[in-house]
C-alpha cells in the first residue's frame, strides 16, 4: 500500500483536515515517530510472542475476567477519581428509559419508535449482539433503511447520496410507546450453502431479509435494506486515540502496489465536531467519533434527543404524524431541555471509551504461534492492520500513547458480492464495510454465549466469517480453504487467542 | 479460632500504635478481618435462612417480620466485605451472584400492572413463580423444580441482560417486601405475608412456588457465602493470595479502598440516584434498607485501614495495620486519611440515621429535596476527599495506582 500522506496534507491544508484528531493530541516528536515505526513493524519471526502481545490496550489492558463480565472493565490505567465516571456512565448504558409522561421524568422520552430501551439491551454484556432465535423478536439485530437521492454533503468526495427512506426513515424500529404504531418486523431466513475445503467441508448459512406487518405505508420500491447487528464494545477509546494520518496513509483506492487490496477511508460529518472527519465506527464506519456513534444510537434506537440530535421523536419522518404528536421526555428548565442531557451523553460516551480489553490468554502457545505466521503468510494483515501507538492524549490518560494490536486499519474494502448489502453509506458501497477489529474476539463465547460474527451474525463461528470473505479478501479466503487441515485449525487458535 | 491472634494484635494495636508494621503482619491482619467478615456474612445467612424456614412452615406478620428483621442482620457483615472486591479478583468475579441491582422484579414474581412492562425484554415479565415452563432464546426451559440450579444457571442474566437478576440478597428482599410503590414518598414494599399462605388463604397465587423460590433462592445465597468465607479461611485461594505476596496485597487493599470509596459508592450508589432523582437506583430498594448498606459500606473501607473490624457478635479482630505503615512512612498522610475515614463515616451515618427515624433514603432523592440533596451530595464529597488521601497514602508507600490484578510489570508496556 502506498501512503498518500502528502496528497492529503495538501488538499486539506487550507482548513479543517482529515488529519484532525477528534481528540486533544500532544505533537509527536520525531524521535516518537522513529519509535513507533520501530516497534509498529511487522514480526517475521514466529517461534515466540513478541513484546507487548500479551497486552492488546497496553497499559489499559485487563485480566481475563472468566464469566460473562470479561468485556465490562474499565481501562486498568484509569485513575480513582475517573472510575465514578465510567460507573456513572455505565449505570446510565444499563437504564432502562421509558415512555413519557412518566413519574420518573430524568428516565422518560423513550421512542415513540425505538429498537431498545437500554444500549445494553443491544450491546449485550458490552458484547456482540445475536440473531433471534425462531419465534424470538430481533433486538440486537435490526434493518437500515435508506433510499438513493438528496445531497451529498459540503466538502466530501465520492459521497453516495441517499436518504431515509420516506415513510420509516432511517431504520426499522420494531417497538413504539402506546398509541403509536410499531414499524412492522424484521423477516428473516436461512438457506443452508454447503462449502468444500481442503480436507473437510462446511456450510454457510445465507439470510434473506424482509419487513413483515408493515406499519405505515408500503416500503418505497427503491428501499435498500441493510441488516446491523450490535459490535462489541471492547477498546473503542483506543481506535478513537489511533492518529488520522496513520489510518489515511494506509488508503489505496487504486491498488497501486498490485496487492488486491484497495482499502479507503470512510469521511463523514461529525455533528459533535462540526466538520467532515475520518470516520471510524459502525460497521461502514459511518461515525466519526464515539460521542458520534453514541448520540446517534440514542435517537434512531431509542428516540431519545441529545445535544447532537436534538429531535425528541427521534427517527420518526414527517408522514409519522401519531409519532411526531406523542409526549416526549423534554422540559423546559429540567436537563438542558433535551431527553439526555449533555452530562449523561459526556458520562456513556467515557464509559464507551473505557470498556477495556482483555490480556491475551497464550500467545506463546505453538500451536498459536503456527496459526499467527499462517495469518501473516497469506496476507490477513493488509486489512486486519495488527498494532498502532495511539496519539499521546492530553486529557485522556487510559489511551494516551498505548501501543494497541487491534488487527484493523479501520478502512473500507470490498467484500464480494456475498456479504454485499447493497446499501450505499456515504464513500462506502454497497459491497463496502469497514474492516472490524479482532482484539477480543477469542472471548465472544464466553462474554455472550454464541460465536456470530460479521455484520449480521449470519457466520456461526471464525471459520464460516473467514469463508464469507470475497472481494478483495477473496484470495485470502481461498488461500485458507486450501490449507492443509492443521494449519487451518492453527489459524483459528490464533483468532481464539486474540 | 482467631483468639490468640485477636488478643495478640489488640495488644500491639493499643498499645504501640506507632510501631512499624512490616507488610506481612498487615497482610495477615487483612486476611484475618476478611475471614471474619465473610464468616459473619455466612452466620448471618444461615440465621436468615432459619427465619425463612420458619415464615413458610408457619406464615403471619411475626414470621415475617423476623425474616425481614434477619435479612436487614445480614447485610452489615457482607457490606462491610465489600472493600475486599476490588483488587481481589475471587470477591469481584463472585459479587455479581450475590448483590446485583437493580433488577427486573417482574422476572421472579408478580408486579404492579402499571410497571413498566420491557417488550424487548419478554423475561422482565416472566413471573417464573405462576410459570413452571417458559422459553428462553427460543428453548423450553422447565422450572417445575425450583431449584439453586436451575436460579443460577438459567434465570440469572437470563439472556444475557444484567437487569435479570434471579439471585442474591436483592432477589431475597424482593420476596420478603415487594416492590416499594411509593416512588420518592414515604414507605418501603408491603408484601403481605399470605403471599406465603398454602392452600386457602394465599394472596396472590403460586404460594407454594413462591415458598419454593425462596428457598432455593436463600439456600444459593448461603451456598456463595460458604464459598466465600472458605476462601479467606486459612488456607484458602484469596487468603494464600494475599499472605504469598505482602507488596501486591497493599496494593489490593488500598485498590480495594479507592475503588469502592469512589467509583462505586459515591458514583455509583450514591450520585447517581440523585443525578436522576430516581428512586429505582437505590441499592435496597424493596426494603429502604439503602442508608445501612451505604453507611457500613464506608465502614468497611475504614476497617481495612485501620485493620480493626467490629464482628457481629461484638468481638474486635484488630492487628498491625495499614494506617501504623504509612504513619511510619509519613504521620501527617495517616492523620489526613484516618481523619477523611472518619469524616465519611460521620457523614453516611448523617442519612442512616435520618432512615432510622423514618425518611428514606429514596425520599431523599425527590427533586427538589434541596435538604435531601445536601446530605447526600455532603457524604459523596467525603468519599472524594478520602480518595484523594487513599492516592496519598499510595504515593507515600511507593505504590502505584493501577489494576494490580493484571500483571503489572513495566517492561509488558510499551512506554
Amino acid at each position: 500500500m502506498t501512503a498518500l500522506r502528502v496528497l492529503l496534507t495538501l488538499l486539506w491544508a487550507a482548513g479543517p483536515s482529515l488529519a484532525d484528531s477528534p481528540l486533544t493530541v500532544v505533537p509527536r516528536t520525531a524521535q516518537e515517530t522513529a519509535r513507533i515505526i520501530a516497534v509498529t513493524t511487522l514480526t517475521r519471526d514466529f517461534t515466540k510472542a513478541e513484546a507487548f502481545e500479551a497486552k492488546p490496550a497496553g497499559a489499559a489492558t485487563v485480566r481475563q475476567r472468566p464469566g460473562t463480565d470479561a468485556f465490562s472493565q474499565y481501562s486498568a490505567n484509569m485513575p480513582f477519581e475517573r472510575q465514578m465516571n465510567f460507573n456513572l456512565g455505565n449505570a446510565l448504558f444499563t437504564k432502562s428509559w421509558v415512555a413519557a409522561p412518566a413519574s420518573t421524568l430524568a428516565s422518560d422520552g423513550l421512542g415513540p419508535l425505538f429498537n431498545a430501551r437500554a444500549c445494553q439491551d443491544c450491546h449485550l454484556k458490552d458484547g456482540r449482539g445475536h440473531v433471534p432465535a425462531p419465534g424470538e423478536t430481533a433486538v440486537s439485530l435490526f434493518l437500515r433503511l435508506s433510499v438513493p437521492g438528496g445531497d451529498a454533503p459540503a466538502g466530501i468526495k465520492d459521497w453516495i447520496a441517499t436518504i431515509p427512506e420516506p415513510v420509516y426513515g432511517g431504520q426499522l424500529q420494531n417497538f413504539s410507546t402506546p398509541d403509536v404504531s410499531a414499524e412492522g418486523r424484521m423477516a428473516l431466513t436461512y438457506t443452508e450453502q454447503p462449502v468444500q475445503m481442503n480436507g473437510e467441508t462446511a456450510s454457510l448459512r445465507v439470510p434473506q431479509y424482509a419487513v413483515m406487518k408493515a406499519g405505515y405505508a408500503a416500503l418505497s420500491p427503491a428501499v435498500m435494506i441493510s441488516p446491523r447487528i450490535a459490535p462489541q464494545m471492547i477498546g473503542l477509546g483506543l481506535l478513537e486515540a489511533i492518529a488520522p494520518d496513520d489510518i489515511l496513509a494506509r488508503q489505496d483506492p487504486d491498488d497501486t502496489d498490485g496487492d488486491g487490496i484497495s482499502g479507503r477511508a470512510s469521511i463523514v460529518p461529525s455533528a459533535q465536531m462540526g466538520q467532515p472527519m475520518l470516520g471510524r465506527f459502525g460497521l461502514k464506519a459511518g461515525s466519526a467519533t464515539i460521542m458520534d456513534q453514541s448520540a446517534a444510537a440514542f435517537s434512531g434506537d431509542m428516540g431519545l434527543s441529545t445535544t447532537l440530535h436534538s429531535d425528541p421523536w427521534g427517527d420518526c419522518t414527517a408522514a409519522q404524524t401519531a409519532c411526531h404528536a406523542a409526549p416526549n421526555g423534554q422540559e423546559t428548565g429540567l436537563r438542558d431541555g433535551l431527553e439526555v442531557d449533555r452530562e449523561s451523553l459526556d458520562l456513556v460516551t467515557f464509559y464507551a471509551r473505557n470498556l477495556a480489553v482483555p490480556e491475551r490468554r497464550n500467545p506463546g502457545d505453538p500451536t498459536v504461534l503456527q496459526g499467527k505466521r499462517v495469518f501473516y503468510d497469506l496476507g490477513c494483515t493488509g486489512c486486519h492492520t495488527p498494532k498502532y501507538v495511539t496519539d499521546r492524549l492530553q486529557d485522556q490518560p487510559e489511551q494516551s500513547f498505548q501501543l494497541i494490536w487491534p488487527y484493523t486499519d479501520l478502512l473500507l474494502h470490498d467484500m464480494g458480492p456475498g456479504l454485499a448489502d447493497h446499501r450505499p453509506e456515504g464513500r462506502a458501497t454497497g459491497q463496502e464495510w469497514k474492516t472490524p477489529p479482532l482484539w477480543g474476539i477469542g472471548l465472544t463465547s464466553q462474554v455472550s454465549g454464541h460465536t456470530e460474527f460479521l455484520h449480521d451474525g449470519r457466520a456461526r463461528n471464525l471459520l464460516e466469517a473467514i469463508l464469507w470473505h470475497g472481494g478483495e479478501a477473496q484470495a485470502q479466503r481461498d488461500a485458507v480453504a486450501a490449507l492443509p487441515k492443521p494449519d487451518r485449525a492453527a489459524l483459528i487458535a490464533y483468532l481464539e487467542s486474540l | 479460632m482467631h483468639l490468640s491472634l485477636i488478643a495478640a494484635f489488640a495488644c500491639s494495636a493499643m498499645a504501640l500504635p506507632v510501631l512499624a508494621a512490616d507488610p506481612a503482619q498487615v497482610a495477615q491482619t487483612y486476611v484475618s478481618i476478611g475471614a471474619a467478615t465473610f464468616g459473619d456474612a455466612l452466620i448471618t445467612a444461615k440465621a436468615l435462612q432459619t427465619a425463612v424456614d420458619g415464615l413458610i412452615a408457619n406464615p403471619s406478620e411475626a414470621t415475617l417480620a423476623t425474616a425481614r428483621a434477619a435479612w436487614i442482620a445480614a447485610r452489615p457483615s457482607y457490606t462491610q466485605g465489600e472493600a475486599f472486591r476490588f483488587g481481589n479478583p475471587i470477591v469481584d468475579d463472585w459479587e455479581g451472584r450475590v448483590n446485583a441491582w437493580p433488577l427486573d422484579e417482574g422476572l421472579i414474581d408478580y408486579v404492579d400492572p402499571a410497571y413498566g412492562q420491557s417488550e424487548e425484554n419478554p423475561l422482565s415479565t416472566l413471573n417464573v413463580v405462576a410459570n413452571p415452563t417458559f422459553t428462553l432464546s427460543g428453548v423450553t426451559v422447565d422450572a417445575t423444580q425450583l431449584t439453586p440450579d436451575l436460579i443460577s444457571g438459567t434465570l440469572q442474566e437470563a439472556g444475557g441482560l444484567e437487569a435479570n437478576v434471579a439471585s442474591g440478597y436483592h432477589a431475597v428482599e424482593f420476596l420478603l417486601w415487594g416492590q416499594d410503590l411509593n416512588g420518592t414518598g414515604p414507605g418501603a414494599g408491603n408484601r403481605p405475608f399470605t403471599d406465603f399462605v398454602q392452600g386457602p388463604g394465599c394472596t396472590n397465587g403460586n404460594c407454594d412456588r413462591r415458598a419454593a423460590y425462596l428457598t432455593a433462592v436463600t439456600q444459593l445465597l448461603v451456598n456463595d457465602m460458604a464459598y466465600m468465607a472458605a476462601q479467606w479461611a486459612p488456607g484458602g485461594a484469596a487468603a494464600n493470595r494475599i499472605i504469598q505476596d505482602p507488596n501486591s496485597a497493599l496494593t489490593a487493599m488500598l485498590t480495594g479502598m479507592g475503588s469502592l470509596s469512589y467509583g462505586e459508592l459515591a458514583g455509583q450508589r450514591i450520585r447517581l440516584g440523585l443525578m436522576l432523582n430516581d428512586p429505582e437506583e437505590e441499592q435496597d430498594c424493596f426494603s429502604d434498607n439503602t442508608y445501612n448498606s451505604l453507611y457500613y459500606d464506608a465502614v468497611g473501607i475504614q476497617n481495612v485501614y485501620l485493620g480493626q473490624y467490629t464482628r457481629t457478635d461484638g468481638t474486635i479482630i484488630s492487628g498491625p495495620s495499614l494506617s501504623q505503615m504509612v504513619a511510619s512512612a509519613d504521620p501527617s498522610v495517616d492523620a489526613k486519611l484516618t481523619s477523611d475515614l472518619a469524616s465519611s463515616v460521620t457523614a453516611l451515618a448523617v442519612i442512616k440515621a435520618a432512615g432510622e427515624a423514618g425518611k428514606a433514603y429514596d425520599q431523599m432523592l425527590a427533586p427538589g429535596n434541596s435538604q435531601g440533596e445536601t446530605v447526600i451530595m455532603e457524604a459523596v464529597d467525603a468519599l472524594v476527599t478520602q480518595t484523594a488521601s487513599i492516592q496519598r497514602a499510595m504515593t507515600v508507600l511507593g505504590l502505584t495506582e493501577a489494576d494490580f490484578t493484571v500483571a503489572n510489570d513495566p517492561a509488558e508496556v510499551f512506554q
